[in-house]
Order: C-alpha cells, then structure tokens, then sequence
C-alpha cells in the first residue's frame, strides 16, 4: 500500500493555503510527521487527505484516487483524530467508541450493535490502555485522556491510513511516549501513520520521516537526520538549532536563540 | 467475572434501562390521552369513553359525539403536536449545537404567525384553498417561506451552526415586525383572533389537520431516527464527527429540513404552541442521555405526554373556561421544567 499527493491545491476564501504541493511517495509501514512553522499549512494539508477540505490534484491510495470513492468507504480507510477534541457531552467513552464505528458506516458496511459492539469497542480501548475509562461520560474526561481516547476512536474501524493531527499535544511525557510507539506500532502492523507534530524533538526521536512545510510549499523531506539540519531550521523556523546525532541513527534537536533575521 | 464482562454487563443494564423509560414514557402519553378524554365541561365517565373508542357495548348518543367529534381531535392533535415539536427540539438542539434551539429559534414560528395573520385580517388566500383551511395553509406556507430563505442563505454562506442561528434571529424579528403591522391595520375582531391564534389552540382541531400531520410525522420520523447515529456523533463535536467520516453539512442540513417541516405542520394547525419543543429534549435528555437511538424516540413520547397534559390542564386550571393551550404549556411546564433542572444540577 502506498498514498501518493500531487499537484494538492488547497484554498480557503481566496487564499491558497496549499498551492500544488506535490509529496514523495508514502509506503506502508511508515510513520510520517508533518513539521513546520505556524500557518505552515500541517493541518490544512492533513484534513485534505483525509477529505475534509475541498481540494484538487491527486490524492492517490494504492493508486486509486482516495477522494473519488464512496463516502463510507473512505471512512472506513481513513482514521482522523482531529486537533481539538472538546467534548461536552454525557456519553460515554464506550459509546463514543460505538458511535464512532457506526455514525460513518459501521464495520464491513453495517451498524454493529449491543454487546457485539461494546466488545469490539472495549478491545481497542483494552489495547490503547483505556478500559478503565469505558464508563467515564466524555465531558469528564482530562485533556490527556481526551487525546488517548481520540486515537482508539480513529481506529475502531482499523483504517489503513491513520491521520493524527497533533496527537501529543495535551499529554504528559509518559503518555507521549505512548502514544507515538504506540503509533510506530500501528504503522509497522501494515498502516500508514502520518502525524502533525509541533514539537522537533519528539518528530526526531519517533518519525520515520519529516515533511517540512513552509507557506504551504514543501521544504524538505526524509528521514529526520537528512531533514532537520541546522540549515533548514534557521531558514523555516527561524531559529539558531543545535541537531545532535545520538544511538541509533537518531537526532536530538536544541534550540538556543532565534537567528538574525 | 471479569472486567471486560462487568463493563457489558453494565452498558446492557444501561440500555436496557433506556427503552425502559422510553416505553414508560409511551404509556404515560397514551394515559394522558385518556385523561384528555375524561376531562371536560360535561363528565364522562371512563367506562363511557372507552365503551365509545372501541364501538364496544351500548353509548348513549351524546357521550359517543363527544368523545369522537370533540374530545377525540383535540386530544390526538395535542398528543401529534406535542410530538412534532419535541422531536425538532431534539434534532434541532443537537445539529444547531445550542441547548436553546427550538423551532421558534429560527423564526418558524413566527413567520407562520405571519402567514395567519395575512389570512385572517387581509383575507388573501391560496387560490383553491378552502376558506376553513386558509389560515393554516397561509401559516405552513410562510414557515417553509422561512425555511427556504434560511436553507438559501445557509448555502450561499457555507451553513456553519452560528450562520442558521443568527439568520434564523433575523427572520424572527423580521417575521415579528411585519405582523406588527399587521395588527396595526387589523380591524378589533380580526386582531382580537389573530391574538387568540397566536397563543396556541387545540379547539379548532379538526380530523383532517390531524392527518396532514400525522402524516408529515409519518414521513420524517423514519428518516429522523435512520439519521440517530449520526446525529449522536454530532454530540461528540463537529469536528470529530468529520474524522469519523459524516457530511456534516449536509447531515445538518436535511436535519433541518425535516424539523423546519415538523415545526410548520404543527405551528400551522394550532397556533404557536411554546416551550416544548425545547423542554421535551432537555426532560427526554435527562432521562435516557445522549444516545439519539433512545433519544429521538423518548422526546416525541416525552413532547406527546407534556402537550396532552397541557390540553387537560387548559380546561381544568380555571372551571367552565378553555384556557389557550400555549400558554399553559409555559404556564405549567416551567415550574417542572425548573425542578428537573435543579434535580439535576444538584445530582
């Protein structure tokens, strides 16, 4: 399985956020991390391929255009854990789990219901480490258990193309490292992960491979010791960078000042 | 047993519990109907009334009029009513995001007030249109009138939730001001039933009003609780709905198609009725949560039962006199409408 984008033209109002931007091939089993500054257009770009923003050119799945198939079967390839994950509601995070399978769907094309489907939804919630909370109402959750339960909504119906669009940012160290090797995990099983990340460091330490946007455009991509050079940071970023090679093949990112404009 | 099957064992009482109440609900609708039937100026005993539904055993002549030419429409229309407006309470409240929608939020209401009002005191009519139907016709048409400007504007301006709101505010207003001057103009009789329309009536139910509802209902409800999935997911925000691969737009969209619909029928037949299509929800909501397969169906029983009470408290509140059922919707429903509020709040 492979996900190609070319010649992406994303626009918002009149303004083209993304502007023909054309990506080296994604492969199966590879965890991606979108990077770059603000307004770089990580989002814009990952609601796109999930087809949630109008866009044109080719986003291409297997070499099937992902965007020309039928709704619920799209959902049913595509997992999306949005930014924001505000939640007011009295349901419980079994039930979102429940409506999360079958509002787009269901599995195999049919609503899964009673106990069949609490099962299956109490799995991955076993899986993510989450079956304590199945009872919790969603509105009482933390941001941190928000976020956890957000990625075992995305993959209740096992998608081949998970979508996270920045998945650690309300959670602490330990549930960071979770939830990116868990992550990892998710993609070696045969999926394609792609992750919007703020945080360089985290992108050095897991991703496979960084895609750096600026101003929609594309600016670097490969593995993270080829992308995030000291070079590319001061020219995207801004920033005088310090990238410190470590076990593995890994790099360890230190920012120490902005660089002279 | 382990932990796995205490959580199922747990979800399965749950939602056992659910349509527990939803049938409970059912059945006190259905009882307060037969309330509705006893109550009256002239007693009729249960036995009369029952012998008289079901052609069962001797009636006299009298009790068997009254229960089907004048009690009968006015109970059934207020179980419908009450029904219609709970049930786009419901869906309105959940597509809209906004505990306070309700079909008065969009001005359907008030454009139907309109509609009445240009019937009954500048006599224009729908060609064809019988003139006992005039006022209800003119009403419906105005409401989808509404409906159809909101729906073109939404569209043209992309039918973000905020957008409906405030469009719908500024149809409301509009709608207001324009039967305002209405009134102005109206002679006293034509202003004094135009006033008595807008409060919200059951007397002139009649049996064909009851079938042109009961059979938009007939026609929405099935798409309404088809729909129940993807409106829970719209509980869990918009955003995440998306993710979970739901056209929200267009989800919210039909949504208010049908409710729009729902809304002009009632509103149309007996007036602006208030209040329960935004206290039968919140009670239903309360009682069953948020899980829309439960939800949906436990707001019609829930608006059902409210309105028919309203009817049997409009004619026994003040004695020898029929109160306008509009307001003692409001009039008796906010004092319960408080304490289940506070009940829970204090939970």
């Amino acid at each position: 399985m492979s996900l190609d984008i070319r010649g992406l033209t994303v626009a918002r109002g009149t303004r083209k956020v993304i502007d023909g931007l054309t990506l080296p091939t994604f492969a199966m089993g590879e965890f991606a991390v979108i990077a770059g500054p603000n307004a770089a257009g990580k989002s814009t770009l990952l609601r796109a391929i999930a087809g949630l923003l109008p866009s044109t050119g080719e986003v291409l799945l297997e070499g099937q255009p992902l965007h020309a198939l039928p709704r619920a079967e799209m959902a049913r390839l595509i997992g999306f854990m949005p930014q924001s994950l505000e939640s007011r509601s009295a349901l419980t995070v079994l039930d979102s789990l429940t409506v999360a399978m079958n509002a787009g769907g269901g599995l195999a094309g049919r609503a899964l219901r009673g106990p069949a489907a609490g099962r299956h939804a109490l799995e991955v919630l076993e899986r993510f480490g989450l079956a304590d909370l199945a009872l919790r109402p969603m509105a009482a959750l933390s941001g941190g258990q928000r976020q956890a339960v957000g990625l075992a909504q995305a993959m209740i119906r096992d998608p081949k193309l998970l979508l996270l669009d920045e998945p650690t940012s309300a959670l602490d160290l330990a549930r960071q490292f979770q939830l990116l090797s868990e992550a990892r995990k998710l993609a070696c099983e045969g999926r394609i992960v792609i992750a919007v990340l703020h945080d360089l460091a985290l992108a050095a330490q897991w991703a496979d491979r960084v895609v750096l946007l600026e101003g929609g455009a594309l600016r670097a991509s490969g593995a993270p010791a080829e992308v995030l050079t000291p070079q590319s940071l001061s020219q995207v970023y801004g920033i005088e960078a310090r990238v410190e090679r470590c076990s593995e093949g890994r790099v360890m990112v230190m920012v120490d000042g902005l660089s002279q404009p | 047993m382990s932990a796995v099957e205490a959580i199922l064992a747990e979800q399965t009482r749950r939602s056992q519990r659910r349509v527990q109440l939803v049938a409970l609900l059912a059945i006190g609708a259905l009882a307060s109907v037969l309330l509705d039937l006893v109550s009256g100026p002239s007693g009729l005993p249960l036995g009369q009334v029952l012998r008289a539904l079901t052609g069962l055993g001797e009636v006299p002549k009298a009790a068997e009029v009254i229960v089907w030419q004048v009690r009968l429409p006015v109970a059934v229309m207020a179980l419908l009513v009450g029904a219609a407006l709970s049930l786009s309470g419901a869906e309105m409240q959940t597509v809209l995001d906004n505990p306070l929608a309700e079909p008065f939020t969009l001005g359907i209401s008030a454009s139907a007030a309109l509609g009445a009002g240009t019937a009954i005191v500048l006599g224009l009519a729908i060609p064809g249109i019988p003139a006992l139907w005039a006022v209800s016709a003119n009403a419906f048409l105005f409401a989808l009138l509404a409906l159809g400007l909101l729906q073109l504007a939404a569209a043209l301006r992309g039918g973000g939730s905020e957008v409906v709101i405030l469009l719908g505010i500024a149809v409301n207003f509009t709608a207001a001001a324009l039967l305002a001057l209405v009134q102005f103009v109206a002679s006293p009789d034509a202003l004094q039933q135009l006033v008595f329309w807008t409060m919200g009536s059951l007397v002139n139910a009649r049996w064909e009003g009851i079938a042109v509802l009961a059979l938009v209902l007939a026609l929405c409800l099935p798409f309404s609780l088809a729909a129940s999935w993807r409106l829970t997911a719209l509980r869990l925000g918009a955003d995440q709905a998306q993710g979970f691969g739901l056209d929200v737009a267009h989800l919210r969209r039909w949504t208010l198609v049908r409710v729009s619909l729902l809304a002009a029928a009632s509103v149309s037949m007996v007036g602006v009725i208030g209040f329960v299509g935004l206290a039968g929800p919140h009670i239903a909501r309360m009682a069953v949560g948020e899980d829309h397969r439960f939800l949906l169906p436990a707001s019609l029983f829930t608006g059902a039962l409210l309105m028919s009470l309203a009817s049997v408290a409009s004619k026994l509140l003040v004695p020898g006199i029929l109160l306008p059922v509009g307001i003692v919707t409001s009039l008796v429903g906010l004092p319960v409408f408080f304490a289940l509020i506070l009940r829970g709040s204090a939970r």
